[in-house]
């Protein structure tokens, strides 16, 4: 076990190398899914207090893959 | 068309020496970043000539960049852009016309410049002649190539810097091949690798002459819908 | 939209272009996907720390190279991913692939940054240098500049209909550039390092090293793809809010 740790001498070297991708596969993911909350939380807000003429509107824009504007 | 382009090719070439072109300013960006060297690196004249031929393409380079912006921009603001592109001349061509007036006003002029800079970077004798030639073929890439920069950043605030970073990246084979023709290694015009470098970089600069002109106006149409 | 014509395939294609269509089974796809990548990756760690041989030349620094190779490879297939949606984007005007692009950008970068980090990791004990200039890691290197000019576009550009476009341009052009770049990268290379140096992944890869790594790249791939389709919802919702706000804006103009 210990041995494992020790990794032959070069230690530092995989664990860092494996650390590292551990934290740039976690920040990536955390990053991702955070955006995805964030910005579904503020559809659900902005559809709910934009009533329904705006919502229909907003959402035949929406599925035709055009700009509202 | 070749007289539409011919006069958007001089409208331009005026416009540059009216409102003095960036040529002059290039020019001395190119001598200042040159002369900053040996007060970075030390004045032995030995290390100066080894890193001449790379250090003048580096400040080539860079020189060549600041005044990208000015190709599309000003006709952008004023709306000669939307004008242009309802004329005769297919966007293709007006990027071509800008392209090469950029060369004639900023990459010529540089070129110029470089032997007389060479001499403050101890550049060794018989690697003028290589590195004169490379330039000269090489230089037009950079205007060709710069253009795509401009025209995917036009009309942004500040775009000159944002396409100074996009175009870099696609000047890479220009400097490899351009400092492989001047190297001290190189052998110049006899040596195997100086002639190689050359044909490489002759490559290169006829591929820019059509990415170019195609990125560009792709890039054009995509920035002025 | 205007694309539509007499093909009935190409009239499917543009079906599942509908956000909402894409949404809704990209919504059944994300939980198995998750399990799926964790499932190999995990595997994958299995066999690259406990049940592989160190390699008789460079020891246990060998294991870098199951993070590090996977990486270089999704560095390669993000850009991919990337360009073959911008060209979809702006030949077919599929509104999805814009998304698709913007979406891989940032995963496809911050592997790029994960194969320089653990390149240097590993060259560090192999070549005693925390950098070399070598053929590989100086195109990977330049591959993360494209990246980051690519999402400074993205965020420049306001509009978004504008910003995919040139976008796409710009993934285009790169893409044609980079086996230009490469080349003269390697020609480089050659011509300042006449005698070959240690390659990256060694002399020859052992048969039992082909698991791990075969099982790395696998698992990171499939986490690409997941990571990308939770990228594309978000984009999507994030057009959605957009929308939402440009609309509200109009109906109180006129109200």
């Amino acid at each position: 076990m210990d041995e494992f740790f020790h990794m032959g001498g070069y230690a530092f070297y995989v664990w860092s190398a494996y650390g590292a991708a551990f934290a740039v596969i976690v920040a990536l993911v955390w990053q991702s899914v955070a955006d995805y909350r964030a910005q579904t939380r503020l559809a659900e807000t902005l559809e709910k207090a934009a009533g329904g003429r705006v919502r229909r509107a907003a959402h035949r824009e929406h599925e035709t893959g055009e700009d509202a504007s | 068309m070749m007289r539409a382009f011919l006069a958007l090719l001089a409208r331009d070439l005026r416009l540059a020496v009216r409102l003095g072109g960036g040529g002059g300013m290039a020019v001395f960006f190119f001598l200042i970043v040159i002369s900053l060297l040996p007060l970075g690196i030390g004045p032995d004249r030995a290390l100066l000539a080894k890193v001449a031929p790379g250090m003048l393409w580096v400040a080539l380079l860079l020189a060549a960049l600041l005044t990208l912006d000015r190709l599309f921009q000003a006709d952008y603001e004023d709306g000669s852009l939307d004008l242009l592109t309802m004329g005769a001349l297919p966007l293709e061509l007006i990027v071509v016309a800008k392209a090469l007036g950029h060369w004639l006003t900023t990459g010529l002029p540089l070129v110029v410049a470089a032997p007389l800079l060479g001499v403050l970077l101890n550049l060794p004798g018989e690697a003028y002649p290589p590195m004169m030639a490379a330039m000269l073929i090489g230089t037009p890439a950079l205007s060709f190539l710069g253009a795509i920069g401009a025209a995917l950043t036009v009309g942004i605030r500040r775009g000159g810097l944002l396409a100074s970073l996009l175009v870099l990246p696609f000047y890479i084979p220009v400097l490899i091949f351009g400092v492989g023709a001047a190297d001290a290694t190189a052998g110049g015009f006899s040596g195997e690798a100086g002639r190689q470098s050359l044909a490489l970089l002759g490559a290169v600069a006829l591929a820019s002459l059509v990415l170019g002109p195609l990125g560009g106006a792709a890039a054009l149409r995509a920035n002025l819908r | 939209m205007a694309a539509m014509n007499s093909l009935t395939a190409l009239q499917r294609f543009h079906a599942y272009a509908n956000p909402a269509r894409f949404m809704a089974l990209s919504a059944r796809l994300v939980a198995p996907l998750w399990i799926l990548s964790v499932l190999v990756i995990g595997a994958g760690l299995w066999f690259a720390l406990f049940d592989s041989p160190p390699d008789y030349q460079q020891g246990e620094t060998v294991r870098i190279m199951y993070v590090h190779v996977p990486s270089a490879w999704l560095a390669m297939f993000g850009y991919g991913v990337m360009a073959f949606a911008s060209a979809v984007g702006l030949v077919f005007r599929h509104p999805l692939s814009d998304v698709c692009a913007k979406s891989a950008a940032p995963i496809g970068a911050g592997f790029t940054f994960l194969a320089l980090l653990t390149g240097s990791l590993w060259g560090q004990p192999m070549w005693g240098t925390w950098w070399e200039w070598d053929a590989r890691m100086t195109s990977v290197l330049i591959l993360f500049f494209l990246y980051l000019g690519y999402i400074a576009l993205w965020a420049t550009i306001e509009e978004p209909v504008r910003a995919a476009r040139a976008a796409a341009v710009l993934a285009l052009v790169g893409a044609i550039n980079i086996p230009i770049i490469r080349y003269s990268v390697v020609w480089w290379n050659t011509l300042h390092q006449p005698a070959s140096v240690f390659r990256m992944d060694g002399p020859s890869i052992a048969p039992a090293m082909l698991l791990p790594l075969g099982l790395m790249g696998v698992g990171f791939t499939l986490l690409f793809i997941t990571l990308l389709l939770v990228r594309m919802r978000a984009e999507v919702m994030r057009r959605r809010v957009r929308n939402l706000r440009l609309a509200t804006a109009g109906a109180a103009a006129e109200g």
